[in-house]
């Protein structure tokens, strides 16, 4: 009875869907900007788990012996902020804080934007009508204010900002699956999956779902880089990780005062900043393109 | 025929066209010479991917950023097209050569009303003034038939229905009174009366323009109305090409009969005139087979005469007007519609009732605005339906869009629920349970074949998982025994049984509506609901559907309700037939009843608009005036009254009619007499 149907290709090799899988990824070769934006993220990405390996020092150690000698050298090659500390070092264990955040905040919005948007397009009627207005009344707060309340209300922490990005961003995206879920309800193999029976939670994770992926993986990567301004917005206002963590927006703020005399250390977690958000839209782009294509 | 003596408008010599894409060249067609000579129409038919289009692209010079011509010439008035500058193009296309395409709403400007489209084409290609170009797009509309010109003048092209849009954008066409006219399928998306009225229109127009007219269609019954010369296309090849009688009479390609026998001819069913598909597939123009294109899937195929060399164009029987690509073509036996090989069976005449339906309404709630009184109305989707289909027999349902047809097949299903009356299925009552709170048994007894191939099949899901599926729910089987059985099933439907690894995406039109079918048969239904399941597809997948539907409806002694605009195909299928219009039978009887007089006066006029793929068919031409009122505004009387040719007087507006019944127990729902009704000559017939 529990004999999984889906693998129906039993002739096939059990890898079968994994290389499918891989092929499907090869096929973004296609797509220069989305191999450029797959690049940057798959850098950071690396940079993220190799940090213990490839940082050269503890990120929150001062080098006291350099003195007042901030400027990159053969000992600190991005040089150190004003507390002595690595800016290499720092900027390369901040990447592990916002690519835990980042994609643990948007996989929670997901499920939880996803599951509202199938409700309320799927069921439609006063179902609908409560989840947009809920959604509706959270979407028409300023986001800043908003995150400004949740952390300043919970604390600063991962396990908020997290929160703070869920509650946020789930709203925007009830807003997109309930409009795909409206379109594809009416495709006749949604009537024929209510004709043999099925359960309308089937009808909606298993029939409805998955044909909205095109759309939401595009919308994914570019959340993932909104979230990371968010993080480093958040960190800049000072409401990020508690010190002496690295964290990008942090090592912004932390420079603020200097910027005129000593820009270097702010331009470097800046870019680092940069270039993820960059990488995360060149690849949501790229997706995009080749999902045209197909 | 002396169009040797006329002046050739459009002249193809040895044009080969390709598109460009990243794997390479793909040469689409590789050889296609044709002369269109002034006032001439020549249609061009063909299954879908056979380069009808690219032509019509080419004829325009417009193939796009990726499309050329590589080879041979395209001369319009002598000219060269290639050879023209743009600004030389561009004063050609829009003031001598038009084309209209398939899709009206997406030739037409939305923000713009049609009348300041129509004025843009004397302003922009002769400098006319605004008020002489006003003048102009008045006259021109009124010559298309619009009604009240001056109102439509002002309208956005949202405001029009679909047989306006359309001939609003053959008005644009001929504007500039081309001297040569592209139509890309202009008819497809409409009505049958609708299509008829428009084609009446192009047949007229060329007669008083004198335009040259390329007619582009997969429906070979538009062509014989409109055309005078037709070239069958075939994997970018011409491989017949001459005037309609002939090739028709006597068509000398093997192709051109395959499509032909691929058709049914109104007056034709299933028991005298069995339809033969054409086995395989048209091949993708990467992979052309050597010498004959068709050879695969010909008949008459002799492997080594017909794919060795290229296959040279010759008049057929010395007949320099009818040109044919085919070796063989001297040796082929005369051509004749296939027979019934067998005894001819009788109708099935069973007693018992699969499905009745007494009574049947369908009210759609429109809901009010927040700040209406008034508090929404009522849309009338079905009122009054009575219908009755016995066990084994096919009951079809034809009707225009928004006829209610479709809701019909809803509220069967169980997807919507009857406001009013009974639906019982086998003696079950199941019209006031929606299909959630049916019970397994009813489920299994009822399924449906749904009208669009890309939809009916969900794209993330295996061929095989959604047969075992099925048949995990409604027969509660276990997997293991799922998947064998789902293998069984493509068997029925001819299908090869390693396809249940596939994704709909990697199967054609056709072969995903065999899965649906396999789908729908996985209970073991006793009544299956076919909503235009053939609709989107070519005449000859069309016929192998038809041909598995009748199989299949023998094999299990199933009933079948099948929904269809389309006459021809529902003569050829149906043993009994139900007209509807607007929510309401019209008439009702067995399938030689409802095709012969007596007629209701819209069934008439139904069946003298079907296009009829035979030249020697003479039918009467009734052409209705208007539209098919809104569903929101059902006149009171008669549903019919408003466009009805032999309206009595003013008892259709204002009384419903009554149901008239023949001893055979055909119904017609008319104010005329039945006695009047009898003594009209049959829509349809052959000249001997």
């Amino acid at each position: 009875m529990t004999t999984d149907v889906r693998n129906f290709g039993a002739t096939r090799p059990r890898d079968g869907k994994l290389a499918r899988l891989l092929r499907r990824i090869a096929l973004l070769r296609e797509s220069p900007v989305g191999m450029i934006g797959a690049g940057l993220v798959l850098f950071w990405i690396l940079v993220a788990i190799l940090a213990p390996l490839i940082s050269p020092y503890d990120p929150n150690a001062n080098d006291f012996e350099i003195a007042r000698d901030w400027y990159p050298s053969a000992r600190h090659w991005l040089g150190t902020d004003n507390q002595s500390r690595d800016l290499l070092s720092r900027i390369i264990w901040g990447s592990r804080t916002v690519l835990i955040v980042a994609p643990t905040a948007v996989g929670c919005a997901y499920v939880i934007g996803c599951l509202m948007g199938l409700l309320a397009g799927y069921y439609r009627g006063w179902v609908d009508l409560v989840v947009m207005r809920i959604s509706d009344i959270i979407l028409s707060f300023p986001v800043i204010i908003l995150y400004m309340i949740i952390i300043a209300n919970f604390g600063p922490s991962a396990f908020n900002i997290i929160l703070a990005v869920t509650f946020i961003a789930a709203p925007q995206i009830t807003r997109i699956v309930r409009g795909l879920t409206l379109e594809l309800r009416e495709r006749d193999y949604v009537a024929a999956a209510k004709m043999r029976g099925e359960s309308a939670w089937y009808i909606m994770l298993v029939e409805i779902l998955p044909n909205a992926r095109g759309p939401l993986i595009v919308d994914a990567c570019l959340r993932m880089g909104y979230t990371t301004i968010a993080i480093g917005v958040l960190g800049f206002l000072g409401l990020g990780l508690p010190p002496p963590d690295p964290d990008w927006g942090g090592m912004v703020k932390d420079s603020y005062a200097l910027m005129s005399t000593y820009p270097l250390m702010s331009i470097i977690p800046c870019m680092a900043i940069s270039s993820l958000v960059v990488g995360f839209n060149l690849l949501a782009d790229g997706i995009r393109e080749i999902g045209l294509r197909d | 025929m002396t169009g040797s003596t006329k002046r050739p408008v459009l002249e193809l010599v040895n044009a080969r066209i390709s598109y460009f894409t990243r794997a390479g060249e793909i040469n689409v067609v590789p050889d296609i010479s044709f002369t269109l000579h002034e006032g001439e129409a020549l249609g061009l038919v063909g299954e879908s991917g056979c380069g009808k289009s690219t032509v019509a692209f080419a004829v325009m010079n417009y193939l796009g950023g990726s499309g050329r011509l590589t080879g041979g010439r395209i001369l319009f008035e002598g000219r060269d097209m290639q050879k023209m500058s743009a600004a030389e193009l561009r004063a050609v296309r829009g003031n001598k050569m038009s084309m209209v395409y398939q899709d009206p709403m997406s030739s037409l400007n939305p923000v713009m009303t049609v009348g300041r489209q129509l004025m843009e084409v004397p302003i922009i290609h002769e400098g006319a003034s605004e008020a002489a170009a006003r003048e102009r797009a008045i006259a021109i509309l009124k010559e298309v038939n619009l009604p009240d010109p001056e109102s439509v003048f002002e309208r956005y092209p949202h405001q029009l229905s679909g047989g306006q849009q359309q001939r609003v954008v053959i008005a644009m066409a001929l504007m500039s009174e081309p001297s040569l006219l592209v139509m890309d399928e202009p008819t497809t998306g409409l009505d049958v009366t609708v299509e008829a009225a428009v084609l009446d229109l192009v047949v007229r127009l060329r007669e008083t323009r004198n335009s040259a007219i390329v007619f582009i269609s997969h429906n070979l019954g538009t062509v014989v109305r409109i055309c005078d010369r037709i070239g069958v296309m075939y994997a970018g090849e011409l491989v017949e090409e001459g005037p309609i009688g002939k090739v028709f009479r006597d068509p000398r390609h093997p192709y051109t009969r395959g499509l032909l026998d691929c058709i049914p001819v109104l007056g034709s069913d299933k028991r005298s005139a069995p339809l033969v598909p054409i086995p395989g597939q048209v091949p993708p123009a990467m992979a052309r087979p050597r010498g004959c294109v068709f050879a695969p899937r010909c008949p008459h195929v002799v492997p080594e005469r017909c794919s060795v060399g290229d296959i040279p164009t010759s008049p057929a029987g010395g007949d320099a007007e009818h040109l044919v690509q085919c070796v063989r073509e001297p040796e082929l036996p005369d051509y004749r519609r296939p027979q019934a090989s067998g005894p001819i069976e009788a109708a099935i005449e069973a007693s018992e009732p699969m499905l009745s339906i007494v009574h049947l309404d369908k009210v759609y709630r429109q809901a009010g605005g927040l700040f209406d009184s008034a508090g929404g109305y009522d849309v009338r989707a079905l009122s009054d339906v009575n219908l009755e289909a016995q066990r084994g027999t096919t009951l079809a349902i034809v009707g225009e869009s928004g006829c209610g047809k479709s809701t019909l097949a809803k509220v069967l299903t169980g997807l919507e629920k009857a406001t009013a009356g009974k639906v019982s299925l086998g003696g079950v009552e199941i019209g006031d349970t929606a299909v959630e709170n049916r019970s397994r048994a009813v489920k299994r007894q009822l399924q449906m074949v749904f009208q669009n191939p890309d939809s009916t099949l969900n794209p993330s899901h295996s061929i095989g998982y959604a047969i075992a599926r099925t048949l995990q729910r409604l027969k509660r089987l276990a997997g293991g025994l799922a998947n064998r059985e789902a293998r069984g099933l493509m068997e029925t439907v001819k299908l090869p049984a390693d396809f249940v690894a596939r994704k709909p995406r990697q199967l054609s039109g056709g072969q995903k509506q065999r899965v649906a079918i396999a789908r729908a048969l996985a209970g073991g239904p006793e009544l299956m609901v076919a909503d235009e399941p053939v609709s989107a597809l070519d005449v000859s997948v069309q016929a192998a559907i038809i041909n598995l539907l009748i199989e299949i409806q023998r094999q299990r002694g199933a009933t079948l309700v099948f929904i269809s605009h389309d006459l021809s195909v529902v003569r050829y299928l149906a043993d009994r037939v139900a007209v509807m219009y607007l929510g309401k039978i019209v008439e009702a009887g067995t399938v030689e009843q409802v095709f012969a007089p007596p007629y209701h006066p819209y069934t008439e006029a139904l069946l003298s608009a079907v296009p009829i793929p035979d030249p020697d068919v003479k039918q009467k031409r009734i052409i209705l005036e208007g539209n098919i009122p809104s569903v929101t505004n059902v006149p009171p009387g008669c549903p019919f009254a408003t466009r009805c040719p032999r309206k009595v007087g003013p008892i259709c507006d204002t009384t419903p009619p009554p149901e008239l019944r023949t001893p055979g127990g055909h119904r017609i729902v008319c104010h005329i007499p039945l006695e009047e009704l009898t003594v009209v000559d049959p829509v349809v017939k052959r000249a001997s």
